[in-house]
């Protein structure tokens, strides 16, 4: 790796504070990895050479994790990255007409970024909100109970610069680089905003306490 | 009429659900200073009397999971919590950190002291930045208010929480592809023997329990067997979070005692969406065999559902109306089976390729009765052979669906393609979109 | 019984296999067991010398233990053997015979119907285990799984991902066995396959075990492709002429031409595994610069084809009446060094004879002749070493095998490695060696530990002697490694001055009469021969007026070697054109290893006989061609055959007498100078055996100049740097690589491209100048 591909002095330091989390460096990949996300957009191969470098690893063994999982992109996802799920559930009741939506309304299909490089959009599997199916992703935040023009009024918002505000997150949608420094586990101290719990998730509740009532 | 029980859920009305000041408010961490007030062999015996049973799907007795870590042997002991929720329709664990992330921390101190464990780690998915944000600072806050790290509460009790965030990959909710993926590696099983509680993570006596499991325990200690025992069934004790979703009126969390029926949710929570029936559901998420109308009384707990041919699993009750196509159900399921497999091992890396192919082509139309016996054979050389339970939670929607709708695979062959409006199904069709 | 079975009592369990009973140590695998009742049970990702896998799934069995049966079939190649255990293979149960079929069925439907083109045809474990026990026709009508065909993963491997079941047999040697997981999984489901970081090649010295393990054609050798099919080839068992690790070797042969090795499989020695050198470094048999027949140096100064007879008079002529010493090179077998040893002494009448054809000292000599010529030290030592100590060694790149097994127990065990190298290389990385400046901080040496030596304690003053010391002093196991696969042969058969075959001292006058009556001669010249140096120094100076050189390099030895032969009579044995007989007055072609039979002794001084692979009338081995010599001397060594020769090195026995003593040096002073030059060879450099094989050539590591972190910032160079290191005699230029070392110290490799140290610098350690260019 030459001089100048290498990351920031303070970068390094970020690094390091991450591998002391764990008891055996090879841990830290996997937050190393989000946090290459969080600075580069994707895995780059300058990424996967520092984590190979820190970690004592070979390139391959990084590589060999970093293309396991989903989450890590190796080419460039847009600022704001779309996921719509289709798993059975949500499309039955909706996913898969939403997710044509938002290919339509983007022009581009799926794993593809916009060429203004703003929104890219994948297809993805249960994300763990069934209650508040159909459901989207945008850059991991929800957005619950969507609708095929929802998400078309949603993607204009993100290509015209004013993100949609989640369901059930942070106050302002934050971009996929900030976000992927959250999952990095490095805090951007908004863990205090949004709602605590949307009303699928309450419905018991409410419904138990009714029942006291009575 | 069988009464809700919320317990985790119960403070979460209010806004301020997840700070640690509102789960104080309610009682939050006043179980912790009784645990430690005794010894750890006597929290074990404690959850084991319970009768607590793993949240995550398998229902394993979490205080005899507790028991296997060998004591005394001067080696490190680890807690690690699966907060890796992705089995299709499961939605529990999420909202629960969400709105009440401090349950958690309460029964990771709890069960590590019990384990006698000083690190503990959650490994929860990548793709719920929210949850991430809200469960790193209840850890945060645990530590700021003495109630992680060195000598908590005075006890002499060290503890460290580490929170990884793992990166979409279903199969690392399997307790060995977690410790690998943990450990840095591509989250693949491992061989078994040996089991985490004699070499789990970093080859150390692990116990692995689901977010729920860890997040009942401190109302357990607080409340006492009695009054957990008082809830559920005869093997199946206490409260659980049901997660209802689909074509219902009113999808959402219930929490209940082990036992309720999907009749008894339905009817609390306002039945099926109006002008439509109950065609099939999941009573455990998508690697539980579905159930049809004539399942609605079976009670929710581990022993009756398997009983009637299913898992309880995660409680992921996913409900479909007529209005869905079930072979479609099993085709988008095994292409989630196929993307989530890892690799591993034959049968469920080219079994799963050759399913959702021969499933692709039944949709369509392009099948014969002939191939459902080859799909039904497939799925025999595939069920049991394979390294880990994925591959036979990939096969059990097929299994079960031509179980109960094999006249609806042979009428896309007569129809020549799907005999359903895939609109007629979404939810804007009825809102009017 | 040896002394080796008499361990204690291995605790056993007792279980039943398709109705036989079957007792084996506890631990073993099913597999395993059943193969002991010749039940061969379908795998693919098993290899007894990898950790179980259970991946391919494809020896499922069904399993009862004291009754109860598992409600599955499990996978046999994970399961160990327990009493009251009941396996039912796919000879005896239903159940796992439809397992094993469904799993046949699964790997086949993504693999492509190209057995026709692929070299794995004929010896496939996949393509027989479908005609045994797969279907004859495909249920599969969707579509297969494509990739791009093979890829190139290094200039020597070829992967082919369609053909790939990824059983991981290949990624799991590359990680486990050799510590350099350069290919991995990667992806994952149905789209894992096999694969390099695109920037960092599968540039490991083993992998062409890769190759050999693949149970399909994924893997490939870029020389072997398409080369030839499994029933067009002869076998016969080989032994690598390599190095001094000692590896069975399979040669296959087609029309009396090499066109591939294997690993052979020795579980005391290389196991199942080798290097690649020892794989792939064989072209130098088919090179162009082959001497094909005999040649005299005619009155035009060039050299003339001649008949053997021809040559043979030519050369006795030139050696009569000649002081006349013979250097052996150190590559010679035990039969060809036995030949030169008796030749010298006999037809020559002189003790001028040495194997060392790099640097060498007194105090070696002594060293081989007092203590290296009975060290028992051997692999299963290491085995069950308490720690090894590498002095002046570097295993994986002088000896791969002993790398091997060393790493095998730092894996398993944590075994402690200490290494007195100036840095850590990457095989001391690999066996996460201490680095050590002096013995002394060696702590915790017992007698059950292992001391290695290398050739290049000779190069040190006092290192032999500090080894020995040492191993006195704690009890510790000593063994000595030259790098050259004949050396270890050469010190037994006597090639070298100070003793006689059979490591009878020369100096002993009951050792001489030993062998003055096996050979039925009068008298053996009784003074010790001078060494390697000394003879050139005699050929130079005149002292010495001829030498009959067998395969040595001059460059090995020292930047003026050749200049000492120039005026001098040299009688050359070699198997290529080289330095020596662009000199030579009369040059003899030998036989390659293949052309003859044979043995080499490896660093244990355990012998590995090898078969003639090849009938060619115009080839001999050396010791042949060195008894028509004498006979033409009229100094008769009556060793007319490889096999003759055998049958008298035996019947000779081993010396049984008082020793020669060994005095010990002490060490000498530190070098004075700037900088201090340290080097040793790679194993795979410019080295005349791989001459020819391209492909392997490009998988060998790049020479850069190693210097620590302080001596580059005051040299002001950094990695993308490069630096010039001058002596006295000349210069080479290299890039900078910066590692953790001292100051003062400069590593370059020894005789690799850009790095040719005796040559260009005149030595292999010693004061140079370095300075940025």
């Amino acid at each position: 790796m030459s001089d100048h591909q290498v990351f920031t002095a303070e970068q390094l330091a970020t690094m390091d504070t991450i591998i002391a989390r764990y008891p055996k460096s090879r841990s830290a990949i996997m937050p190393l990895l989000h946090f290459v996300q969080s600075i580069d957009g994707y895995v780059t191969p300058r990424g996967i050479e520092s984590i190979a470098l820190k970690l004592d690893l070979a390139t391959a063994e990084v590589t060999a994790v970093s293309t396991f999982y989903t989450q890590y992109k190796s080419e460039p996802v847009g600022e704001y990255h779309v996921g719509v799920c289709i798993n059975t559930l949500c499309a039955v009741m909706g996913g898969d007409a939403i997710f044509e939506a938002a290919c339509d309304q983007l022009g581009i299909k799926n794993h593809e970024t916009t060429k203004n490089g703003k929104v890219s959009l994948e297809r993805i599997e249960c994300n763990a909100a069934c209650d508040f199916a159909p459901v989207v992703m945008v850059n991991w935040e929800f957005f619950d109970n969507q609708t095929p023009q929802s998400v078309k009024e949603m993607v204009d918002d993100l290509q015209n610069g004013k993100p949609p505000v989640p369901t059930r997150g942070p106050n302002t949608l934050r971009t996929w680089k900030e976000n992927s420094a959250v999952l990095a586990g490095l805090s951007d101290g908004l863990a205090n905003e949004g709602v605590q719990a949307g009303p699928a998730t309450l419905r018991g509740l409410n419904i138990a306490q009714g029942q006291d009532k009575k | 009429m069988t009464k809700l029980t919320p317990v985790l859920s119960k403070n979460w009305n209010d806004a301020d659900s997840f700070t640690i000041a509102n789960y104080k408010k309610h009682g939050g961490y006043k179980a912790l200073p009784k645990a430690l007030s005794q010894t750890p062999d006597e929290v074990i015996a404690l959850i084991k009397e319970s009768g607590l049973r793993g949240r995550g799907g398998a229902g394993f007795p979490t205080g005899s999971k507790w028991g296997f870590i060998p004591q005394g042997d001067n080696k490190a002991h680890y807690l690690v919590v699966n907060a890796d929720e992705s089995e299709p329709g499961t939605c529990k664990d999420m909202p629960l950190l969400l709105a009440n992330p401090h349950s958690l921390v309460e029964g990771i101190i709890i069960g590590s002291y019990a384990i006698r464990a000083n690190h503990a780690f959650i490994y929860i998915r990548g793709e719920v930045v929210h949850v991430v944000r809200r469960l790193q600072q209840a850890i945060d806050d645990a530590y700021a208010a003495g109630l992680l790290g060195k000598n908590i509460l005075n006890s002499g009790f060290d503890l460290e929480v580490t929170l990884h965030a793992g990166a979409g990959a279903y199969i690392c909710g399997e307790e060995t592809a977690l410790l690998d993926s943990l450990e840095g590696f591509r989250g693949q099983p491992r061989l078994r023997p040996p089991f985490p509680a004699i070499a789990g993570l970093y080859a150390m006596p692990t116990v692995v329990n689901n977010v729920e499991s860890i997040a009942s325990v401190p109302a357990i200690i607080d409340n006492g067997n009695e009054w957990f025992q008082a809830m559920g069934t005869e093997k199946s004790k206490g409260f659980t979070l049901y997660s209802l979703s689909g074509h219902v009126s009113n999808p959402g969390q219930f929490e209940a005692p082990l036992g309720i029926t999907l009749r008894e949710i339905l009817e609390l929570s306002g039945g099926m969406r109006p002008g439509h029936q109950l065609k099939f559901w999941t009573p455990g998420g998508s690697s539980t065999p579905i159930f049809t109308a004539e399942h609605l009384d079976v009670p929710l707990d581990y022993e009756a559902v398997s009983a009637a041919g299913s898992m309880l699993g995660t409680k992921a009750l996913q409900v479909f109306d007529e209005t869905t196509c079930v072979v479609r159900a099993a085709l988008r399921w095994s292409e989630f089976y196929k993307h989530e497999s890892c690799g591993k091992c034959t049968p469920c890396r080219e079994g799963t390729w050759w399913l959702v192919q021969m499933l692709e082509d039944l949709e369509a139309g392009r099948g014969t009765e002939a191939d459902l016996d080859k799909l039904l054979d497939l799925c025999d050389n595939i069920a049991g052979r394979s390294f880990c339970a994925l591959a036979d939670g990939a096969v059990a929607p097929i299994i079960s669906t031509l179980k109960y709708f094999r006249s609806e695979y042979i009428l896309h062959q007569t129809n020549g393609g799907c005999p359903f409006d895939p609109i007629a199904s979404t939810l804007f069709e009825t809102a009017g979109a | 019984m040896t002394p080796e079975q008499a361990v204690v009592a291995v605790e056993t369990v007792t279980a039943i296999i398709d109705g036989l009973e079957v007792t084996v140590p506890k631990g073993t695998l099913i597999i395993r067991a059943a193969e002991q009742l010749g039940v061969e049970i379908p795998r693919f990702c098993d290899h007894p010398l990898l950790a179980p896998a259970g991946a391919c799934r494809q020896c499922l069995v069904d399993v009862e233990i004291n009754g109860r049966a598992f409600p599955k079939p499990q996978a046999s190649c994970t399961m160990p053997v327990e009493n009251g255990m009941v396996v039912k293979t796919q000879l005896t149960s239903e159940v796992a015979a439809k397992a094993q079929a469904g799993i046949m069925e699964f790997l086949l439907i993504n693999h492509p119907l190209d057995c026709p083109v692929c070299d794995k045809g004929g010896e496939c474990p996949l393509q027989n285990q479908a005609m045994s026990a797969g279907r004859t026709e495909t249920r599969f009508e969707g579509e297969k799984r494509t990739f791009e065909k093979p890829i190139n993963i290094s200039s020597q491997v070829l992967l082919d991902r369609e053909r790939c079941v990824l059983c991981a047999r290949c990624t799991r040697f590359s990680e486990e066995i050799a510590g350099d997981p350069f290919i991995t999984l990667n992806e994952r489901g149905a789209l894992q396959q096999v694969g390099i970081y695109e920037d960092q090649p599968f540039e490991s010295y083993y992998s062409g075990n890769t190759v050999q393990i693949c149970p399909v054609g994924a893997l490939t050798g870029a020389s072997y492709r398409f080369r030839a099919r499994p029933f067009d080839l002869v076998s016969i068992n080989s032994a690598c002429e390599h190095c001094a690790s000692g590896c069975d070797l399979r040669t296959d042969m087609r029309r009396g031409k090499t066109l591939r090795r294997l690993a052979g499989d020795d579980p005391k020695v290389n196991q199942e595994w080798n290097c690649d050198k020892g794989r792939w470094a064989f072209k130098y048999l088919t090179s162009r610069e082959r001497v094909s027949t005999p040649m005299i140096r005619g009155a035009d100064g060039e050299l003339h084809e001649a008949s053997w007879p021809e040559a043979i008079s030519a050369a006795a002529k030139g050696l009569v009446s000649k002081r006349t010493a013979v250097l052996v090179g150190g590559r010679a077998t035990v039969e060809d060094a036995y030949g030169y040893s008796k030749f010298a002494r006999v037809a020559l009448g002189t003790n001028d004879i040495d194997f060392r054809a790099r640097a060498h000292s007194e105090e070696e000599s002594e060293f081989l002749a007092a203590v290296a010529i009975d060290l028992k030290t051997t692999y299963a030592d290491i085995d069950t070493a308490d720690q090894v100590v590498l002095l002046s060694f570097e295993p994986e790149e002088e000896s791969p095998i002993v790398f091997l097994r060393i790493h095998r127990q730092v894996r398993r065990r944590g075994m402690s490695v200490s290494t007195d190298a100036p840095l850590a290389s990457r095989g001391s990385k690999k066996l996460k060696a201490e680095l050590i400046t002096s013995l002394t901080q060696i702590n915790g040496l017992t007698s059950n530990s292992v001391i290695l030596v290398g050739e290049r304690a000779a190069e040190t003053q006092g290192a032999l002697s500090a080894a020995l010391e040492l191993s006195e002093s704690t009890g510790a196991k000593l063994a000595w490694i030259p790098r050259r696969a004949g050396e270890r042969g050469a010190l037994q058969a006597g090639a070298i001055g100070n003793l006689l075959p059979g490591g009878r001292p020369v100096s002993d006058s009951a050792a001489r009469v030993d062998i003055q009556t096996a050979w039925g001669i009068s008298n053996l010249p009784t003074v010790d021969g001078r060494s390697t140096s000394e003879i050139l120094h005699g050929l130079g100076d005149g002292s010495l007026d001829a030498v009959v050189i067998g395969a040595v390099d001059p460059f090995d030895i020292s930047a003026d070697a050749l200049n000492q032969l120039l005026n001098t009579f040299v009688v050359s044995l070699e198997i290529s054109h080289s330095a020596i007989t662009a000199i030579a007055d009369v040059v003899l072609p030998v036989a390659a290893v293949v052309e003859k039979s044979g043995s080499f002794l490896d660093w244990q001084a355990s012998a590995r006989a090898f078969e003639k692979g090849v009938e060619d009338a115009q080839m001999r081995s050396d010791v042949r061609i060195l008894s028509m010599l004498a006979d033409e001397l009229a100094a008769p060594i009556n060793l007319p055959s490889v096999a003759a020769t055998a049958r008298e090195i035996e019947s000779l026995g081993k010396w049984d007498g008082a020793k020669p003593t060994f005095a010990k040096r002490s060490a000498s002073a530190a070098l004075q100078g700037e900088m201090t030059l340290v080097s040793w060879r790679l194993l795979l450099d410019l080295g005349t055996l791989q001459m020819g094989e391209a492909n392997l050539a490009g998988t060998a590591k790049h020479a850069r100049a190693h210097i620590s972190a302080g001596r580059a910032a005051q040299l002001g160079v950094t990695e993308s740097d490069s630096v010039r290191i001058t002596s006295e005699l000349g210069s080479i230029e290299l890039p900078v690589s910066i590692y953790a070392m001292a100051d003062h110290l400069i590593w370059v490799p020894r005789n690799s491209e850009n790095s040719q140290v005796i040559p260009s610098l005149g030595f292999t350690s010693g004061a140079v100048k370095v300075a940025k260019i």
